[in-house]
């Protein structure tokens, strides 16, 4: 747009500035009412945390008021404690493992790659596309019969199933933007596997390891379904906390937005650093 | 030498010396950092479809004391013949379809905004894809409550000068409300991928193009949309495997009501298996939904191998 209107200008002198400046402050505004549009019941979400319940409930709602505490306060004595616990254990477990079993799989899919790569990867990107809601009735049973019901074990094992192939893709990416060069250099002065994954390509490709890290915590963080049918009252986590309010949201809506905030502003955080390989982690590694 | 190895001496390969005990071991070592992942996800993911292809094939109910007893395909006779399950499915095909579309209109418009010369064009993204990275179950239930109230919720504060007036989004449009939510929460995934796909644009054919006095209008439609295609059928097609399997935003919002009116398949599946602990039914319902996902992830498959072929063609 700005283009074409500068290509035109010569011909009409007296709208010059009118033209090159309307355009960009058009957008601007278009993009910023879309933004803030999109971006609003978040906002609201950390507005209401930090407002006493009884402002919570006004109309018209309100914008000023004395922030607090105090729902925050209510949330852990309410005892989101055990719960923020759980989550973190399973989604730092199953991040662990991921990266664990993900690096030489990628590594055996892009650096010297198996007879059938093709294959491979693709086997793992469909296990991504199957419903685990299909799997969960054999999950569960399963679970009772191995005694990993309400065990955080059970979704540290099924949260590194549900990113492994994310993880793969991801580090595959990675890993083939490793110059060749380096690789032969390092083969040539004998490194074996393990020093040329551990100590060549793992520092090189360390930014894209930590984006993947992060893709793979933000999902093992909000993953509900099956923390919900594999968990009750020991392991469960976060989310599992949340659909409590269910019952009672009636008479806690600054308590729930504070449980809300407590439970999605780490990993707003994490999602804001990570945001420029966000879009590789989502379409698998096809996207840069 | 082993017998096996001495027959494939006498074949006509001979030639081809690699093909020894020493080759077989190179390519074990080569496949050996890969089938720790392998076998992992096969175990974990594999093993349950197999499961559930079996108990589908039974009647078996946890509540009662009966043993489960082999009934052939009668759990996929009576998926078929029940209307909850069609009306499952035309939900979730409604959800899907409309959350999917929308999506993706708004995202190829709001990618072609942030890929102006903007003021603050960074953190309006960062912004704008904050819905996706904030925890689905938290989102369903403030949009619930601080959100679509009638009587305290923002949305209807905000529409209020429309002539909007206290509406009970919930009850009088659960399955609009549900998918309003979905659009929010998605939009931003499908705005990143477009977004990528804009950008790599190549500049100076662009350029050149306006030197050769092609319109906006015409660049988008020979140009830009050509090139944004496989993008576009990427996002709507990852989308929609995602948003099939919507349930977080019906359990927390909705619990599939008024009636059933947004039971979507996950949910109607749920209900089965830990509301009724039909694990036969409930199994034959997991197969049938695996078969209609398979048949959206092949082409996705396709698409993504498409892409990625691309992609490398260009590193």
């Amino acid at each position: 747009m700005t283009a074409i209107a500068r290509t035109r200008t010569p011909r009409r002198p007296p709208s010059r500035y009118l033209r090159r400046w309307s355009g960009p402050v058009a957008w601007t505004a278009v993009v910023w009412i879309a933004a803030i549009a999109f971006f609003l019941p978040v906002l609201w979400m950390v507005l209401t945390a930090f407002k006493p319940e009884s402002s919570a409930y006004s109309y018209p709602p309100r914008f000023t008021f004395s922030p607090t505490l105090a729902e925050f306060r209510a949330v852990f004595s309410r005892g989101i404690g055990p719960y923020l616990e759980n989550s973190i254990f399973a989604t730092v477990g199953s991040t662990i493992i991921v990266l664990a079993l993900a690096l030489p799989a990628a590594y055996a899919l892009s650096v010297r790659p198996v007879a059938k790569w093709r294959d491979s990867l693709f086997f793992l990107i469909s296990t991504k596309m199957l419903p685990i809601v299909a799997a969960i009735v054999p999950i569960y049973i399963v679970a009772r019969d191995i005694h990993l019901l309400d065990n955080i074990y059970a979704l540290v094992l099924l949260y590194g199933a549900m990113n492994l192939p994310i993880a793969v893709w991801m580090l595959r990416s990675f890993m083939l933007e490793v110059p060749s060069e380096t690789l032969e250099a390092a083969r040539i002065d004998g490194a074996n596997l393990r020093q040329e994954i551990g100590r060549v390509i793992t520092p090189i490709i360390a930014p894209g390891i930590a984006a993947t890290a992060l893709i793979c915590v933000i999902f093992a963080w909000n993953e509900f379904f099956l923390a919900v049918n594999l968990t009750s009252t020991v392991a469960a986590t976060v989310p599992v906390f949340l659909v409590g309010f269910i019952t009672s949201e009636g008479l806690f809506w600054a308590q729930l937005s504070a449980a809300a905030t407590v439970a999605s502003v780490p990993i707003i955080l994490i999602g804001w650093i990570a945001q420029r390989q966000l879009v590789r982690g989502l379409s698998m590694g096809a996207l840069k | 030498m082993t017998v096996a190895e001495q027959q494939i001496a006498r074949l006509p390969q001979r030639a081809r010396p690699a093909r020894d005990a020493r080759g077989g071991r190179q390519r074990w070592v080569r496949r050996l950092p890969l089938l720790p992942a392998l076998i992992y996800m096969i175990v974990i993911t594999q093993i349950p479809f197999l499961v559930t292809l079996w108990y589908s094939l039974q009647n078996w109910n946890l509540l009662s004391s009966a043993k489960a007893k082999f009934t052939g395909l009668s759990n996929y006779g009576s998926v078929f013949t029940n209307s909850s399950y069609r009306s499952s499915l035309l939900v979730s095909v409604e959800m899907t379809a409309a959350a999917v579309i929308v999506s993706m209109l708004l995202a190829v418009a709001l990618a072609l905004l942030l890929n102006q010369k903007v003021l603050g064009r960074g953190i309006a993204r960062t912004l704008l894809i904050t819905p996706f990275l904030v925890m689905p179950v938290a989102s369903a239930l403030l949009w619930k409550t601080t959100m679509l109230d009638p009587t305290y919720g923002l949305v209807n504060w905000l529409l209020s000068p429309f002539g909007v007036n206290h509406v009970a989004w919930l009850s009088s449009h659960p399955l609009g409300s549900i998918v309003v939510v979905l659009i929010w929460r998605w939009t931003p995934f499908m705005t990143l991928i477009v977004l990528a796909g804009l950008q790599g644009q190549p500049l100076d054919v662009l350029e050149a193009a306006r030197v050769d006095g092609a319109g906006p209008v015409m660049i988008f439609r020979r140009m830009t949309f050509p090139h944004l295609r496989p993008y576009i059928e990427l996002g709507t097609l990852l989308g929609s495997i995602y948003i099939v399997n919507t349930f977080d935003e019906v359990y927390s919002m909705t619990s599939g009501g008024p009636g059933s009116i947004t039971t979507n398949m996950p949910y109607y599946l749920y209900e089965q298996a830990f509301q009724a602990y039909n694990i036969g039914g409930a199994a034959a319902l997991g197969v049938i939904t695996v078969i209609l996902t398979m048949i959206i992830a092949t082409f996705a498959l396709r698409l993504i191998a498409g892409v990625f072929r691309f992609e490398e063609a260009i590193t």
